[in-house]
């Protein structure tokens, strides 16, 4: 049989490698899609390594470094499909806090001689640097989402992903409302579903990390959490930055409460 | 051997080092035979987790840490609610403590048969990656999948999801795991009580190189128990302190050539080691007896000195984390509460556990109304960084007759003897051999 198997990457920039060990605990899945594909480029779980160009490229991690910035673009013209995994790749991650403090000063916080270190001024998701086909959201990613994104591509259609939010997933639970019953804030209604409301389902609001969905209104939420539930403007902000801190929605809705010292 | 100026310089170049956590690189510089330089370089990007955290609310570092490391997230759960608990003087209800340590067993069980089986395994057995071995021994690498899943299931019942676990709180947790949940867990937990018995004896049974290391080994130490989740610390040098007095004795510098920092004990020149190779030498008495009789079965000395041996000692280590979780369920009475009250306190906080890596330290400083003024964590790979150059530079010395492809293959292997997590000490691998 001299058909041609597709041929899929795995690649990390500025991550935690959570994204990447989702694809390896796709377990006995992953073995069946290791029949069907051509796992040509995955450090973290081969030393064998092919050369590009590669059908579908997942990637993890935001984009820090000038190097980083060059990789990426390579990856991008070695790439036909490029998918961004999890939180960072699609919106810089928790170290995109960076982006709204001055990263000399962090860095002079952690290491004592910061010269040593080249970085970008901000942490920026992939889509900031190249065309990205399909992103998907989450601190971790969702396993099944990253199973259905290459099912699909394999199958020649659409990925089947959610767009809906968080309380969408809740409601179907049948979950008790954390911040109607409990008076705890909540990301639920403003953040894309694909945890299955975890959070609420162990009594905690959402924290956010799968990001903001599509079609919510997430001024109208942190108006809430403000004036219903108390919140100062400090606690909003840090509520909306997490790991999707650089998230547009809720990086412009955090700005909106800044304290105005910087 | 003399130093023989004539000889070529030998450029080898491995450009990321696989089945190893984060990104590093690793250079040699050989002259000859002799070996000039070497340096295990971290080029993970550097996140200033650490910076980042000034200005938070003490409640936020144990979500924020865990996304240091998706290899350990509980190990950063874990120490970042023991040092906040420490800074304002709470401890928690002995039943809560247990139920933290079942949860780290899952990691522990996840993360050492993530490394045995998938990471390092190949290695011995002559293949690039799991999915290659598990062609030729599918069930091998099915039965491995299932001893990972028993780690990953026992994190999840407990916390939610086994990456980024979302119930660990200060104090506690934020609900208490399902009985029935926790009970079902048994039957699991006893086939991979029994898997890896049969792991230790397979890979046991696998060719090593010989090769002896003198570290000063440091782990927790806990009378009683083996250092999973507390301890004091303690060395082979004789230290044995509290927690709080650890900035006395680690003292780490920033080096030029890594986004880590290195490590050393006070008063001791040599490199320190941490993990499972110090876990069995400090602690080997505390093992539960099927751990130590299996130990015995399999001929490991007391003290292991050959790093290739860390697999056999990991997998005892996961034979040991089901027994002990087990144990936990057998006696497991549901907690009265699921958290207790962590007031504010101005103050600075210590805590310390054994990441399956090695000693994992946080501390922080908080001030009256709870927010965080100033934070240290220590992985346990930059503690590790200097003792593993020392023993690559020995590995080097002696295979330096070895061809560029030979030796390459060969260090990535001695590499992955360490676990080395990069994303944890900043912290993968790109290995470079220059041959003078």
């Amino acid at each position: 049989m001299a058909i041609t198997r597709p041929a899929l990457a795995v690649w990390k920039f500025a991550s935690c490698d959570g994204c990447q060990l989702q694809v390896l605990s796709l377990e006995e899945q992953l073995l069946t899609l290791a029949e069907v594909v051509d796992v040509a480029y995955f450090l973290e779980a081969s030393s064998a390594t092919a050369r590009g160009p590669y059908d579908v490229s997942l990637v993890e991690g935001s984009i820090t470094t000038p190097e980083d910035e060059e990789r990426i673009h390579e990856i991008r013209a070695a790439s036909r499909t490029l998918i961004a995994i999890g939180a960072c790749a699609t919106a810089g991650g928790i170290q995109a806090l960076r982006n709204f403090a001055a990263v000399d000063e962090l860095a002079e916080a952690v290491y004592p001689h910061p010269e040593q270190l080249a970085v970008l001024e901000e942490s920026t998701p992939v889509s900031a640097h190249v065309e990205v086909e399909y992103e998907l959201q989450g601190c971790p990613v969702d396993r099944h989402q990253v199973l259905e994104a290459l099912s699909a591509l394999l199958q020649g259609r659409r990925p089947n992903i959610p767009s809906h939010s968080v309380c969408v997933e809740c409601k179907r639970r049948g979950l008790v409302c954390v911040m109607v019953a409990h008076g705890e804030p909540c990301l639920g209604p403003v953040t894309n579903a694909g945890c299955g409301a975890l959070c609420p389902s162990f009594h905690r609001g959402c924290y956010g990390c799968f990001g903001p969905a599509e079609t919510t209104n997430t001024g109208s939420l942190v108006a809430w959490l403000r004036h219903e539930q108390g919140l100062g403007p400090a606690e909003v902000v840090r509520w909306l930055r997490t790991y999707n801190a650089g998230a547009r929605r809720f990086a412009e809705e955090s700005r909106r409460h800044e304290p105005s010292q910087r | 051997m003399s130093h023989r100026s004539a000889d070529p310089i030998r450029d080898l170049s491995v450009e990321a080092l696989a089945r190893v956590e984060g990104e590093g690189a690793m250079r040699v510089r050989l002259r000859g035979e002799e070996v000039e330089d070497i340096a295990l370089s971290i080029y993970e990007p550097p996140r200033f987790f650490e910076g980042m955290l000034v200005g938070r609310r003490m409640e936020e570092p144990p979500d924020i840490t865990a996304r240091i490391c998706g290899i350990c997230p509980v190990a950063y759960q874990m120490s970042a609610c023991r040092a906040i608990e420490d800074a304002c003087g709470v401890a928690i209800d002995p039943p809560l403590r247990e139920l933290r340590r079942l949860m780290y067993c899952g990691e522990w069980i996840e993360s050492h048969a993530l490394h045995i089986y998938l990471l390092h395994a190949p290695d011995f057995l002559g293949y690039h990656s799991a999915l290659e071995l598990s062609r030729d021994h599918k069930e091998l690498v099915q039965q491995a999948l299932a001893l990972r899943r028993a780690g990953t299931d026992l994190v999840t019942a407990i916390g939610g999801r086994a990456t980024h676990p979302v119930n660990v709180r200060l104090g506690g947790f934020h609900r208490l795991p399902d009985r029935d949940a926790l009970a079902a867990l048994r039957p699991q937990l006893e086939r991979a009580r029994d898997q890896a018995a049969e792991t230790v004896r397979l890979v046991a049974g696998f060719t090593m190189p010989d090769l002896a290391i003198d570290h000063a080994f440091v782990s927790l130490a806990e009378p009683g128990r083996y250092p999973i989740d507390a301890g004091r610390l303690v060395s082979s040098t004789g230290l044995d302190v509290p927690v709080q007095e650890f900035e006395e004795h680690l003292i780490e510098e920033q080096v030029a050539r890594s986004t880590a920092f290195h490590a050393r004990l006070a008063g001791h020149d040599g490199a320190i080691l941490v993990g499972p190779l110090a876990r069995y030498a400090l602690a080997r008495d505390e093992l539960s007896p099927t751990a130590r009789e299996l130990a015995d079965e399999v001929g490991l000395p007391p003290v292991v000195t050959n790093p290739y041996q860390s697999i056999v000692v990991r997998a005892i280590e996961v034979v040991e984390a089901c027994v002990e979780a087990l144990a936990i369920l057998e006696a497991y009475e549901q907690p009265d509460r699921a958290h207790v009250p962590v007031p504010p306190r101005a103050g600075i906080g210590y805590g310390a556990t054994e990441a399956p890596r090695g000693i994992l330290l946080h501390r922080y400083e908080i001030d009256a109304d709870g927010l965080i003024t100033a934070a240290r964590i220590v992985p346990p790979t930059a503690q590790n960084q200097r003792a593993v150059e020392d023993d690559l530079y020995d590995f080097v010395a002696a295979h330096a007759h070895l061809d560029d492809e030979g030796l390459r293959w060969q260090l990535e292997q001695a590499i992955r003897n360490y676990d080395p997590c990069i994303s944890c000490a900043t912290h993968f691998l790109d290995l470079t051999v220059e041959r003078r």
